[in-house]
């Protein structure tokens, strides 16, 4: 069995050849990066325009930026969220917002036969340009997003992810959940919605991606009527960098569910960073590649502990999350977390094994062509490379630097960015017996 | 404005297919595997799934669940392989793997790029005949399923709430069970109630083999021939109806658990259109769906969310694609100051109006372009496209039945909307379920240096 498929592996390899993406990239007058890939076969096209306007920009007013996302479509020029509506789907488009700690996104989906894909992109035009956060609209909008940070109270998970953020990020903008807190959203008013979109919806803010059936020319032409009238303004000043916490601690959130969420980790690295080819390739091994990571041996294939055990790096503008978490009974968290720690412990001293380094090499670059095999997933794989500035050949040159990462330099890049000392670990759950057992 | 752009619709999709037109091959083994392919060249990737006609709807009290059981235990050995080899060696090639379970389905997929399909048909067709359940696996197995529920249901009030809505609407129908099924059944299966689940319903004249990628359709079947047509068939025996009683009047039940907001859950009993007198009521069903939930224009967002500002939430939904008769239903989360009972009349409300006034030109109109539009949408995923010819297969209406949706929604009328409103949401055939939320004591925080 093995041997046959052995022989497959080599047939395939020599064969393999990698379709490549060409991102088209420019420059509008006013500002705005702009990238483009065309793709054939279907009559659709994805739009995506992120803004460096997330949660990260909310200053004092933890949840500004999401509900001035929630708003953005309920009102615009003439249109109620009625007609606004209407004019998406009765032309088959679908459009959203929603935004991250880094971004606010406004994407839309749509057909690109002639007048279908005209009445969208004037609507989407017009969302962006024209909102009225009108007193109506965000009242109602603010009490459903209460509503909203009321329920995630009913949710350990929900919990732990809080209190994970405030553990590792302190008084960075990254600490607070991006949704948003019930106390600061109670004192939001219109007029702060108003002025965060003008100061952050400009064009020099704005990175827009379009990919689909389009010529040159049409993209060309879609992104000068969209941003149309939306001022230039200007980009958002750098976020402060991260101060790595001082020393671990843990903290135990008592919650009356039959699992305990746990989670530990520390700030990890931003999107730049040299390693992060290395720390990926690692934690690949470590808890990032599904069914068959150490971790997921480990807490799950060997002790039955969890149904999902798991790590991971989160690289955003500036150093985001380094993450390991899994949910269990109540009383096993002491052994789950004890396991947890452990096998990051030995990852770290001793790095993966020559093998297991080349099972995941050959996972992650066999199945590199996944990562963007449809439109969706590509146009938002091409929205990060724009957002976070990579260089455009990003997706050419993945594989070889997959290729080019050692057990040496895995070993080195999680010694460097992972200090144990620092670990910052968070549970929730129900009854004494779950408090964290170091 | 409206008819111009439907119009251009109707035109312009038949002028957009040409080479992309999307065809699905069928062929049969000889032992019964049916295989389904259909070409998409737009990238070097494919999909392969393994669809089982057996799920939570098929199982008998007592052993509730086990279908979900047996799928995770299909990754733990066979008679050549380890527990997680199979796992190892699909990541070596490239691939993505998991699996799920349904009340009408248990299916297994792999995706990975198109040169290494011969791995997954090497290994599917090994464990659907040769799997090695070990007593030692099963007891670990158990504890991770447990945790599974604890995760999606136990500590989720508004999944537990579904749960206990499903037992009280169905009398003596099989979809009143959880999929993932009940704990004390979960505690208690045994190495050989799993054997017996898989020797019962695995094989493959109870399988459909479904590819959709950069394949050759003649290659995918001479590749399927060559790993699956040594496998034995079984002598399936059809599974008894259990056709669910007529419901007598309507049901009501609280769900007690802590939580911050209540929460409503309405369910009217439905035929499927595996199940429906006459096809159209199943497609005019989903239109009716359409037009209270179908999008941010539709009935329920815009006049209960927005309008009314009754809800926070509201949501209809209904399932075309199942084995048997299920549920339109209806659920939502009232708004600060309203009660659940005030959203119900509002829900109820909205559904009177269905049933005395059609639905108008535009709102039909739009409800149709979007569906003719998802169709679009849905070429852009392989798996999205398995998914739908292998569920449709695998309920019993065929996959050709994939291929007519859009006709058969098109071909929907308002007052086929209206008929079937009035024909199957009434009041007798309601189950309705209220959240009670209790109190959640306000946690309790310590901290500490490690």
């Amino acid at each position: 069995m093995r041997n046959s498929l052995w022989g497959l592996f080599l047939l395939a390899v020599s064969q393999a050849v990698w379709s490549s993406v060409n991102i088209e990239h420019w420059q509008t007058a006013q500002g705005s990066r702009v990238f483009f890939v065309h793709t054939e076969g279907l009559p659709i096209a994805d739009i995506v325009i992120d803004f460096d306007a997330g949660s990260a920009r909310d200053g004092k007013q933890a949840g500004l930026a999401a509900l001035t996302s929630n708003v953005l479509d309920t009102g615009a020029g003439q249109w109620n969220a009625d007609r606004i509506a209407e004019r998406f789907e009765s032309v088959g488009a679908q459009f959203e917002t929603g935004i991250s700690s880094d971004t606010a996104s406004v994407t839309l989906r749509t057909l690109t036969e002639k007048p279908l894909f005209d009445k969208a992109v004037e609507t989407l035009h017009v969302i962006l340009t024209k909102p009225t956060f009108s007193e109506a609209d965000f009242q109602r909008e603010k009490k459903r997003t209460l509503a909203g940070l009321k329920m995630r109270e009913e949710s350990p998970g929900d919990l732990a992810d809080i209190a994970f953020s405030k553990a590792l990020y302190g008084e960075h903008p990254y600490a607070h959940p991006e949704t948003g807190l019930i106390e600061t959203v109670a004192t939001l008013k219109a007029a702060d919605l108003r002025a965060f979109y003008r100061q952050y919806y400009v064009a020099a803010n704005a990175v827009v991606v379009l990919v689909g059936n389009l010529s040159r020319e049409q993209a060309e032409a879609t992104v000068a009527a969209l941003l149309k009238d939306l001022p230039a303004g200007q980009k958002a000043a750098p976020l402060p960098d991260v101060a790595m916490p001082g020393r671990a601690t843990s903290q135990y959130t008592a919650y009356p569910s039959t699992q305990t969420h746990v989670l530990v980790g520390l700030p990890g690295i931003d999107r730049k960073d040299p390693d992060f080819f290395s720390l990926f390739v690692g934690n690949h091994i470590l808890g990032g590649s599904g069914l068959v990571s150490k971790l997921f041996e480990e807490i799950r294939e060997k002790r039955g502990l969890a149904y999902s055990a798991y790590s991971g790096f989160k690289p955003m503008q500036k150093k985001g999350p380094f993450v390991l978490g899994l949910q269990t009974r109540n009383d096993q968290t002491g052994e789950a977390l004890k396991v947890l720690n452990r096998t990051l412990a030995d990852f770290i001293a001793k790095g993966p094994t020559e093998a297991e380094l080349t099972a995941a090499k050959k996972n992650i670059t066999g199945g590199f062509p996944m990562r963007f095999d449809t439109n969706k997933k590509l146009a938002n794989y091409v929205a990060m490379i724009g957002f976070y500035d990579l260089p455009l050949d990003y997706l050419d040159t993945f594989t070889q630097k997959v290729d080019a990462v050692t057990v040496a330099s895995i070993v080195d890049a999680f010694k460097r960015h992972v200090d144990l000392n620092l670990l910052q670990t968070v549970t929730v759950g129900g009854d004494a017996q779950a408090k964290s057992g170091q | 404005m409206k008819k111009r752009l439907f119009c251009a619709l109707l035109l312009g999709l038949p002028a957009y297919a040409g080479a992309a037109e999307p065809k699905v091959s069928e062929h049969i083994l000889k032992n019964g595997l049916k295989v389904l392919v259909q070409e998409d060249h737009r990238s070097p990737v494919v999909v392969s799934q393994v669809w089982y006609k057996v799920g939570s709807s098929y199982e008998p009290g007592g052993i509730t669940g086990i279908s979900h059981m047996l799928e995770h235990m299909m990754f733990k050995g066979t008679d050549k392989l380890k527990p997680g080899e199979f796992s190892r060696i699909i990541a070596e090639n490239g691939g993505e793997e998991n699996a799920f379970t349904g009340t009408d389905y248990t299916a297994y997929f792999q995706t990975m790029n198109a040169s290494r399909l011969a791995v997954s048909f090497e290994l599917e067709a090994d464990r659907m005949r040769h799997l090695h359940l070990l007593p030692e696996e099963l007891k670990k197995e158990l504890e991770v399923v447990t945790e599974e529920r604890r995760m999606r249901t136990e500590d989720n009030p508004q999944a537990k709430v579904g749960e206990y809505f499903s037992a009280a609407a169905y009398t003596n129908s099989p979809y009143q069970h959880p999929v993932i099924g009940w704990p004390s059944d979960i505690a208690h299966y045994t190495v050989e109630d799993l054997n017996a689940w898989y020797q019962r319903w695995y094989a493959p004249n109870n399988a459909t083999l479904v590819v959709v990628g950069d394949v050759k359709t003649d290659d995918v079947f001479a590749l399927a021939e060559k790993y699956f047509a040594e496998l034995k068939p079984s002598e399936i025996k059809p599974i008894k109806p259990q056709t669910e009683v007529p419901q007598l009047g309507v049901r009501r039940i609280t769900v007690k658990v802590p939580a911050k907001l209540p929460y409503l859950a309405m369910g009217y009993k439905a035929p499927s259109l595996a199940t429906a007198a006459e096809d159209w009521e199943a497609y005019a069903l989903e239109v009716l769906a359409g037009v209270l939930d179908g999008g941010n224009s539709a009935r329920l967002s815009s006049r209960l969310v927005r309008g009314k500002q009754i809800a926070v939430s509201a949501g209809a939904g209904y399932s075309l694609a199942s084995r048997l008769s299920s549920l339109f239903e209806l659920e939502g989360t009232p708004a600060e100051g309203k009660k659940v009972g005030d959203l119900e009349a509002a829900l109820k409300k909205e559904i009177a109006e269905l049933q005395k006034t059609l639905i108008g030109k535009e709102e039909l109109e739009r409800i149709k372009a979007q569906v003719l539009a998802n169709q679009v949408y849905q070429r852009d995923s392989n798996f999205y496209q398995a998914m739908q010819l292998g569920m449709f297969e695998t309920v019993g209406l065929g996959w050709p039945k994939v291929d007519e949706y859009v006709k058969r929604i098109q071909q929907v009328t308002a007052e086929q909307v209206r008929d079937v409103a009035k024909k199957y949401l009434v009041e007798d055939h309601l189950t309705v379920a209220y959240l009670e939320p209790q109190p959640i004591n306000e946690p309790a925080v310590h901290k500490g240096d490690k």
